[in-house]
């Protein structure tokens, strides 16, 4: 299989899945994420992305809002459709 | 497994032989643990604070068949890491305090995100038991959760609860009762470190060997010192060797990335605990939330939604809450000042203008305000319980960062409009310190109630029909001035730093009314309190003030000082009556009404808005509006600020940041509003 491209979380559109595929904030950052659950190879899923401002994205059955900057430094593949 | 063993025979049960016993209940945020803890304790429980720290604490007892089990409430956090007070609070007590038990509380609808809390209390070696609560609202988004199944995959007891109904109390403590006859099996099982970082962590468990602090138990300690945790990070390296220490260290610097291969681990073992136990909804099935939100927190519609929310929220606050106060004070106030001058018939003059004028009118005044502070509190707890709330701070996020805060600071402010007082406290909610701080310093921007209650009572006095739409662009300009502010402070102090925005948005639910009722009487009791302690001293102080020395308002100490800072007060064109009512009111911001009775009130044969509007140009009585609004906190908030900075350094610089922009403004307003001959 080849390697699919890795993105931004910020990139995904409204309704589109991924998996996490790494966690490129500083370290307290990072730790706040994994702690909710975004842990690399989870599935996550955009609940709402308007193209700015915060996002909501759903991972381990939980709705998290985060600002763009957050979804910046967020790296995913998209699923596969 | 050795940990395995340790733990076995710590809780190797020979049943509690003693009466008492302690019961922790840790659990993250928006899993119901308050209302379990309102369920079990009722009214008997106390609110307080943990030692030196500005983070609630909630204890209550109870009476279970011959035990009294006093009950803690942990503060509700996500994990057990040091990255903030609450989580240093929770872990520091279930490893020094060692309670008897510890309930976890996790919700059905976020099984996985919520065990990530258990998965860390489960090492600390303390018997655990798991409430497995909200299962209507994971029905409601078409989760089912089987408790037996997760119960053997855990190892430790899960017991099904819908807390906001009462169910499942019975469960529970009947789960209590086996555990203090020594009837529970416990075989829980661990989670590790992900496979990639196994042979880092045995590495560092060697190295800490026989250096670990008693009441930390090992495998926790190296866990944790992988995290990158600073307090067990400087405990560790004053009691190990410095030579071991520098080995550690080394490691620890190689392998930063431990910390997200523990949390990874940690996840792991979620995933293998619940995948038997959980049902999951159907692909394509949109659950009650999701469809909510596409309006709740849609950009524009989210906004819209908020603004009907919020009008709605003022509209009930005033319209009931005002003539209850009306009532209070005509039936409850007044009597009572005139039965005081019936007792007090044969006290000198001055105790009883101290007691009438000074307790009861100051004190009074204040408590008057409790329907509508109590009605705006309900109205908020109602929001922030079926989860509303955290759409609104989402879809003020935008708004916000233009301040160089986010969303979460949009709550705490919104409080305000009720009291500074719970919106100064409720900053505890804002993780970063520089974003908290300046969230406490424009909170008092915020219009509260009682200062809303003195543009609503002045308005009609100058403006007649219109009176309600320079309420509302007075109340809209202060808004204006608090974000111009917002802007200026976070350019100039906080460096535009950009503090980081992850907030969950938790599934709707309908909460339970006991419950919240208790909300609300614990947050009233606490304004009560204030009102009962700095307001009573404000009080006493101000009426001596405006008593001495020759018992004439006119030559007394007020007077004098209203005299002496009248040349300010005249750039806002106020003469010494509106400065001096100014100056009361920062005892209590209604006091200006209050005072400007007491100087108008015993003379004239018209009303005290007659009197006012026929002595004061629109253009003064625009000023002394705005003046007011934006004058300095009253004594309440200021005592609130200072115990939540912890520094009068902030709390000054609180102080005459507002007395500028006030004096500032309301001097410009009158200006303009002289020169269009108002």
């Amino acid at each position: 299989m080849q390697s699919l491209p890795v993105i931004p979380l910020a990139d995904l559109k409204s309704g589109e899945s991924a998996t996490i595929s790494a966690l490129k904030a500083g370290r307290n950052i990072n730790a706040r994420l994994s702690t909710l659950g975004f842990t690399p190879g989870v599935m996550i899923y955009m609940t709402h992305n308007y193209g700015h401002g915060p996002i909501v994205v759903t991972v381990r059955d939980t709705r998290i809002a985060l600002g763009r900057g957050e979804a910046q430094t967020i790296l995913v593949t998209r699923e596969k459709e | 497994m050795n940990l395995y063993h340790e733990f076995r025979q710590r809780s190797d049960l020979n049943g509690i032989k003693a009466d008492t016993l302690t019961i922790a209940l840790a659990g993250q945020p928006n899993m119901g643990k308050s209302t379990i803890f309102n369920l079990l304790t009722g009214l008997n429980q106390h609110v307080g604070n943990w030692p030196g720290k500005t983070v609630e604490k909630k204890e209550g007892e109870f009476q279970h068949n011959d035990h009294t089990i006093h009950l803690i409430d942990l503060p509700g956090t996500y994990s057990l890491s040091a990255n903030s007070p609450e989580e240093i609070i929770a872990r520091n007590f279930i490893l020094k305090e060692k309670p008897d038990l510890v309930v976890a509380v996790v919700s059905a609808a976020n099984l996985e995100r919520s065990l990530y809390l258990v998965s860390e209390l489960i090492v600390l070696e303390t018997p655990l038991m798991i409430v497995l609560n909200m299962i209507d609202v994971a029905e409601q988004e078409g989760f089912t959760v089987d408790a037996k199944i997760l119960q053997a995959a855990i190892g430790v007891p899960v017991i099904p609860m819908i807390a906001s109904r009462a169910s499942g109390v019975r469960g529970l403590l009947d789960y209590f009762d086996q555990f203090i006859e020594g009837k529970l099996e416990f075989y829980p099982r661990l989670p590790k470190i992900s496979a990639d970082h196994q042979h880092v962590k045995e590495l560092i468990d060697q190295l800490i060997d026989g250096f670990v602090p008693d009441f930390y138990p090992k495998n926790w300690a190296s866990m944790k010192l992988l995290e990158g945790d600073p307090e067990i990070y400087d405990i560790l390296k004053s009691v190990l060797p410095l030579e071991r220490w520098e080995m550690i260290d080394d490691i620890l610097k190689q392998h930063e990335d431990a910390g997200l291969a523990i949390a990874s681990g940690r996840y792991e073992w979620i995933e293998r605990n619940v995948r038997a136990a959980v049902n999951r909804p159907k692909l394509g099935q949109v659950g009650l939330t999701d469809r909510l939100d596409r309006f709740a927190t849609h950009p524009i519609g989210g906004l819209i939604l908020l603004a009907v929310i919020l009008g709605l929220t003022f509209w009930l606050t005033f319209s009931i809450g005002t003539p209850i106060q009306e009532w209070m004070d005509s039936k409850i106030l007044v009597p009572l000042g005139t039965l005081a001058q019936v007792w007090l018939i044969d006290a000198p003059a001055w105790v009883i203008s101290l007691v009438v004028d000074g307790v009861i009118g100051g004190v009074g005044a204040v408590v008057t305000f409790l329907p509508i502070i109590i009605i705006f509190f309900a109205a908020f707890g109602f929001l922030e319980d079926i989860g509303y709330m955290a759409r609104a701070a989402y879809v003020m996020d935008n708004f916000m960062h233009w301040m160089g805060l986010h969303g979460k600071s949009f709550l705490p402010l919104f409080l305000g409009f009720g009291c500074n007082v719970p919106a100064v406290m409720g900053t505890r909610v804002i993780e970063s310190w520089p974003a908290r701080i300046l969230t406490i310093i424009l909170a008092p921007f915020v219009p509260c109630s009682a200062r809303l209650a003195v543009i609503a009572f002045l308005a009609p006095a100058f403006f007649g029909s219109n009176a309600f739409l320079i309420s509302w662009g007075l109340i809209l300009s202060s808004i204006v001035i608090l974000m111009i502010v917002g802007v200026i402070l976070n350019k100039i102090f906080f460096k535009g730093e950009r503090t980081a925005f992850i907030m969950e948005l938790p599934l709707y639910h309908i909460p339970n009314l006991r419950s919240a009722m208790l909300l609300i009487w614990q947050r009233s009791l606490s304004f009560l309190k204030h009102a009962g302690t700095i307001i009573l001293m404000m009080s006493i102080v101000v009426w001596a003030l405006s008593e001495f020395p020759g018992g004439n308002l006119e030559t007394s100490f007020l007077a004098q000082i209203g005299n002496f800072v009248a040349p300010v007060g005249e750039w806002m064109g106020l003469d010494w009556k509106l400065t001096v009512a100014l100056i009361t009111s920062f005892m209590a911001k209604e006091n200006a009404i209050a005072t400007l009775g007491v100087l108008y009130g015993r003379t004239a044969e018209f009303g005290l808005l007659e009197t006012i509007s026929m002595t004061y140009s629109p253009a003064v009585g625009l000023a002394f509006m705005v003046v007011t609004l934006l004058f300095i906190p009253c004594a309440a908030t200021v005592a609130a600020i200072k115990q939540e900075t912890g520094s009068w350094k902030w709390t000054m610089a609180n102080i005459v940041l507002m007395l500028a922009v006030s004096i500032g403004v309301a001097s410009g307003v009158y200006a303009i509003a002289s020169r269009l001959g108002l």
